[in-house]
């Protein structure tokens, strides 16, 4: 029986011929990851283990990104743990305000991930390398700390389903919409402990930064990974970005899945995710005016240049509506340089949207833009469950960075079209 | 190994989030976290659970983030088990490494009622619903992770190769 390409990735960092869907199987780690909030937990649990530091120094990243710059003094004592275990273990890939940036964008702009590599990584949205061809998934911070002391952990081999992507998507359609309408077709629990494997010529048709949307947002399924092929433009990307070799893995031509989709990108809609839950989705052409008060453009889903060159397309010559606070993170310094570089951020303030330094922030209710109780706020980021963003009665409206920036203009969710 | 104790009762997709929100975060000391477990989906929760008491919830539990707060807190909050018809899998993971006993059986997640008394046996995977004089089987962890949870979580497992 052939394997699928998360299994031949799994099999080759287990050092074994073949594996199968449901075998337990210890796996090399190219990387491991943790975060100001995930990491103070691990180091913790760490100090507890019998161990003299970490495996490889080279081959842990720490980013302290969620309440940074320091919210306030619990968050900023929560960094200083982190900060001075880097210290301690003279680790490499320590990033400290000033160079660091949200985890899942910054990790593959530095080239510290690469096709071919087993990552794991205390923050769910590690599933975003698989853009890449990359095997990488979330844990909690006990996995973490095993993985950074022996450079090894556990997983249980995953089945998969398959999605063939076909055409080409329509002007403001991204790979937002692409994820949200799959996670609305098969439900927050419709990958539960599988893979989701990416094919099809389609897929040449989608930008690396769609293509990190797209992965970043298949926990939103359940699932453990998503993965895409390595395709040239996938390759230049690493070659852009990295000088660690990577090695492309593809499905057998006989893998089994347990279901297959095909997905036509040209027929996809701007796609709205309603509270409280990212499966809620609606297309924007069947929505009535919903009136919102904030909008979030950023996070480690769409805070790319990309998504911040859309937002800026839109927004162009155009004016925030009043009372309405529009907030937009780029999601790393190098991308905030581009997108001033570019002139994106003179449009945004013209436009009377708020540029902030990178940070997760809002999009786990941190901080930079909590919602007061009965507020509504369109964001590109990935969870819209109950109080995410704040009061436990405001709401969450994912979209694109296009639908979201359409809604900063007319203060109700909308698209470009409707300007 | 047993559990007995009341029951919570939640529905579907009960999320990190939920569990325990983000603005406490910034702690991760387990009493604390304590204090706020729950808050977002049931403000009663942190007063009326007991030592020794069970949550009961439906599918995907534990859904979101990677938080090994939400565990931890649960834990601290003097829960002994938590009964799911499924559980998101970082979840899973996180309360198996944190020792935490969870156990899939959608039979008792349908069958078991908010303030019902339940007696979980681990050995055997057996749920028993003291007040309905019904009983379950639950799905037993296979033998790797057995050896985890014998060694009372990931830290001493590995300690102790």
């Amino acid at each position: 029986m052939g394997m699928t390409m998360t299994q031949k990735i799994l099999a080759a960092h287990a050092g074994l011929e073949t594996v199968e869907a449901g075998q337990l199987i210890e796996a090399e780690l190219d990387l491991v990851l943790g975060n100001d909030i995930t990491s103070p937990v691990a180091i913790k649990e760490m100090e507890k283990m019998k161990v003299n530091g970490v495996f490889d120094k080279d081959k842990i990243a720490l980013v302290p990104d969620h309440f940074v710059p320091n919210k306030d003094i619990k968050s900023a004592e929560h960094c200083k743990c982190v900060r001075e275990f880097a210290r301690r273990n003279e680790i490499t890939n320590y990033f400290e305000v000033g160079e660091m940036g949200i985890e899942h964008a910054l990790l593959p702009e530095k080239g510290l991930t690469v096709a071919g590599d087993v990552i794991i990584g205390a923050d769910s949205h590690t599933c975003t390398y698989g853009a890449l061809g990359a095997f990488s998934t979330g844990v909690g911070s006990t996995d973490m700390a095993a993985g950074m002391a022996t450079g090894k952990a556990w997983f249980k081999v995953p089945s998969a389903i398959r999605f063939v992507l076909t055409g080409k998507p329509s002007k403001w359609v991204s790979g937002k919409d692409v994820i949200l309408h799959i996670i609305g077709m098969i439900g927050v629990d419709g990958a539960l402990y599988k893979s989701l494997e990416f094919t099809g010529d389609g897929i040449a048709n989608l930008s690396m930064d769609d293509r990190f949307t797209i992965a970043n947002m298949a926990i939103e399924a359940g699932a453990k990974n998503g993965i895409f092929p390595v395709d040239e433009l996938a390759e230049a990307y690493m070659k852009e970005h990295s000088s660690r070799t990577y090695t492309k893995y593809a499905a057998d031509e006989d893998a089994v899945y347990d279901a297959e989709y095909t997905i036509d990108l040209s027929a996809l809609k701007s796609t709205v995710a309603f509270p409280h839950l990212p499966e809620n989705t609606h297309t924007l052409d069947e929505i009535d005016d919903i009136a919102i008060d904030q909008v979030v453009i950023g996070s480690c889903t769409n805070g790319r240049l990309d998504d911040l060159r859309t937002a800026a397309e839109v927004l162009k010559g155009r004016h925030v509506a009043k009372g309405m606070r529009c907030i937009i993170i780029p999601a790393t310094q190098r991308i905030y340089m581009e997108a001033m570089e570019e002139g994106l951020l003179k449009i945004f303030i013209e436009a009377g949207a708020i540029v902030s330094t990178p940070t997760c922030g809002p999009c786990l209710g941190g901080y930079m833009g909590i919602l007061a109780e009965g507020e509504k706020c369109v964001s590109t980021t990935n969870r819209n469950f109950v109080g995410r963003m704040g009061h436990v009665d405001s709401e969450i409206y994912l979209a694109s960075p296009a639908v979201a920036a359409a809604s900063a203009v007319t203060g109700k969710i909308s698209g470009p079209n409707d300007l | 190994m047993k559990a007995k104790g009341n029951v919570f009762k939640y529905g579907d997709n009960v999320d990190t989030d939920v569990i325990i929100p983000a603005r406490y975060l910034n702690s991760s000391e387990p009493a604390e976290l304590a204090r706020h477990c729950m808050e977002d989906i049931d403000k009663e929760f942190v007063e009326k659970v007991q030592a020794g008491d069970i949550i009961v919830a439906n599918k995907n539990f534990g859904c979101g983030s990677s938080r090994e707060h939400a565990p931890i807190a649960i834990k601290a909050a003097g829960v002994s088990c938590v009964i799911a018809e499924t559980f998101a899998r970082i979840f899973y993971r996180n309360a198996i490494n944190i020792g935490l006993p969870i156990i899939e059986c959608p039979e008792a997640s349908r069958g078991i009622s908010v303030g019902d008394e339940v007696e979980v046996d681990f050995d055997s995977g057996i749920i028993t619903n003291v007040t309905k004089g019904t009983s379950f089987k639950g799905q037993a962890f296979p033998p790797f992770m057995q050896k985890i949870i014998e060694a009372e979580g990931l830290v001493n497992y590995i300690n102790n190769k």
